[in-house]
């Protein structure tokens, strides 16, 4: 659905240059949310300006809905704009307009009629539970509600394909869950894809399906979620199960929709191992329970036991 | 001088000075409106960002600002008698008024407009707004409060060079306050004239400041 590929943005900065990024390459299918996770700096939110193209990219290419927009003159991209919503962090509601108003910007800018307009702008607000909230002013809103006129303004073009930039970022956590709530009701019933960026792993953990890591500009790692937890080596693992600095000797186990089998029990049992656990973590991720363990296993038939767990579908990651 | 001596001056020159700024204010809106528009969007970082158009803006809006009224009034005389075809008289005291404040208001258009966020700019862009679709729906209502008010700043500020008109043959308060007041010691008349002033700009600025107010939303 959003295809990006050999993404390049170099700003100029008194002289100098500064490589945003250094080369992205990204696709999200259809009908799935994909996060995009990174520290502030790394890049993700030029990366996500430069799929609409409010940041020209250096180098690349952007594909839309099978449309590629880096081929697109000026008014075919405006028409292209209007058929991928956007939401902001700071909402970036017209402070002048009323909510109703507000929905009806995108409808004004496609030159839809006034009688369908407000029929429309009625459905929106119906769909993001503000249907009481048409004469208000965004000043009179909460932070939740001014992101649910900014979800109704960005759905208003029946679009495709929804952009996030950090939409949740300003929010209280009960506020956050109830958007995420929305955006993932949305995605399942509207079929819509989206893309969102975040720092906040909580976000990518509640609703994504796939994510990529960023990290100085470049993508670290992407994939499904429980396909790049079960990597080695991954970054997303760690962050998501944040275990102390292994030890010597340790391993680390991480498995991934398996939660309820008995596996460390079945170790001892078969191998005449000892465990002891120091450190553990279990999440619900993406729909299934996902955890990494870190235990120490002594006496026995050590490697067998390793070799059983590996067998078991577990990645199995020993501490130096 | 005695109350009804006095009454009619007063009156005519209130009149006159009522004339100059309400002309005056509308050519300096249609001039000043969108020289600040374009200051904004061709800044750099605007929608439609040209240095060397800017700069030139930026340096014709300075001089206007930096010529004292008095001067400029004088300067372009060949200009009103251009325009008026008179050089003296209420009305030809329109055009220095209008070439005197229309800068001023540019710079204070181009302020209220800079209020505006940019990411409020750029969601109607993610929208697919165009240009000027930005400017009439996006950054002049937004920014409306701003602008009305440094229309009443503005407005103030042409109640206050109408006082230099008489030199032109202008009329109005200032010039009665000169001719009556000091030049022929009535100093009642002079006190007088003085309150009307301070009633016309108090009464314009609660005016401005209430308009401002009622269109602030945030």
């Amino acid at each position: 659905m959003i295809d990006v590929s050999g993404l390049r943005k170099v700003y100029r900065d008194r002289g100098r240059e500064v490589v945003a990024l250094g080369g992205v390459d990204l696709h999200v299918r259809q009908g799935e949310i994909f996060g995009v996770l990174g520290q502030s700096g790394a890049g993700k939110s030029t990366l996500l300006r430069c799929v609409n193209l409010l940041e020209r990219p250096t180098a690349g290419t952007v594909s839309v809905a099978g449309r590629e927009l880096t081929a697109l003159g000026e008014a075919d991209l405006r028409r292209a704009r209007q058929r991928i919503g956007m939401i902001h962090q700071h909402f970036a509601l017209l402070s002048s307009r009323t909510v109703a108003g507000n929905v009806a910007f995108p409808l004004e800018v496609m030159d839809v009629g006034r009688a369908e307009r407000a029929r429309r702008v009625a459905e929106l607000l119906e769909l993001v539970g503000l249907a009481g909230k048409a004469g208000a002013y965004p000043a009179q809103l909460s932070g939740g509600q001014k992101q649910r006129v900014g979800i109704a303004r960005a759905l208003a073009g029946n679009p495709s394909v929804l952009l996030s930039d950090e939409a949740t970022s300003a929010l209280d956590p009960g506020t956050t869950q109830s958007i995420l709530a929305l955006l993932k009701n949305l995605n399942r019933e509207l079929g819509l894809t989206i893309l969102l960026i975040t720092h906040e792993m909580h976000v990518v953990k509640g609703i994504c399906d796939s994510v990529a890591v960023m990290r100085d500009g470049l993508i670290e790692e992407s994939g499904g979620i429980a396909e790049l937890i079960a990597r080695p080596g991954s970054r997303l693992a760690a962050e998501l199960f944040p275990l102390p600095d292994p030890e010597p000797g340790s391993v680390t186990v991480t498995f991934t929709g398996r939660a309820d089998e008995p596996v460390i029990s079945e170790v001892v049992r078969k191998f005449d191992v000892d465990v002891s656990i120091l450190g553990g973590a279990l999440e619900e991720v993406a729909g299934v329970s996902a955890g990494r363990l870190r235990v120490r296993l002594t006496g026995g038939e050590r490697a067998a036991a390793l070799d059983y767990l590996t067998g078991r579908g577990l990645l199995v990651e020993e501490a130096a | 001088m005695s109350w009804d001596e006095m009454s009619p001056l007063l009156w005519e020159a209130t009149g006159q000075t009522a004339l100059m700024v309400v002309w005056s204010t509308l050519f300096t809106v249609l001039l000043g409106l969108p020289l600040g528009v374009a200051l904004i969007l061709t800044d750099r970082g605007g929608l439609l960002p040209s240095a060397p158009v800017n700069r030139v803006l930026g340096l014709v809006v300075n001089i206007g600002r930096s010529l004292p009224f008095i001067v400029l009034m004088i300067a372009v005389i060949p200009l009103t008698r251009l325009i008026v075809g008179t050089t003296i008289g209420t009305f030809a005291a329109v055009v220095p008024l209008t070439l005197g404040a229309a800068p001023f208001f540019a710079r204070l258009v181009e302020t209220a407009l800079r209020e505006v966020g940019r990411d409020t700019v750029q969601a109607a862009q993610a929208m697919g707004a165009g240009r000027w679709t930005i400017i009439g729906k996006v950054l002049l209502p937004e920014a409306r409060s701003g602008l009305v008010a440094g229309l009443t700043v503005t407005v103030v500020a042409l109640i206050s060079y109408s006082a230099m008109a008489g030199v032109i043959g202008g009329g109005g308060l200032g010039d009665l306050a000169i001719r009556y007041g000091y030049q022929r010691f009535e100093t009642t008349l002079m006190v007088v004239t003085v309150i009307v002033l301070i009633v016309i700009v108090q009464l314009v600025q609660t005016v401005g400041d209430a308009v401002a107010r009622r269109l602030t939303r945030r």
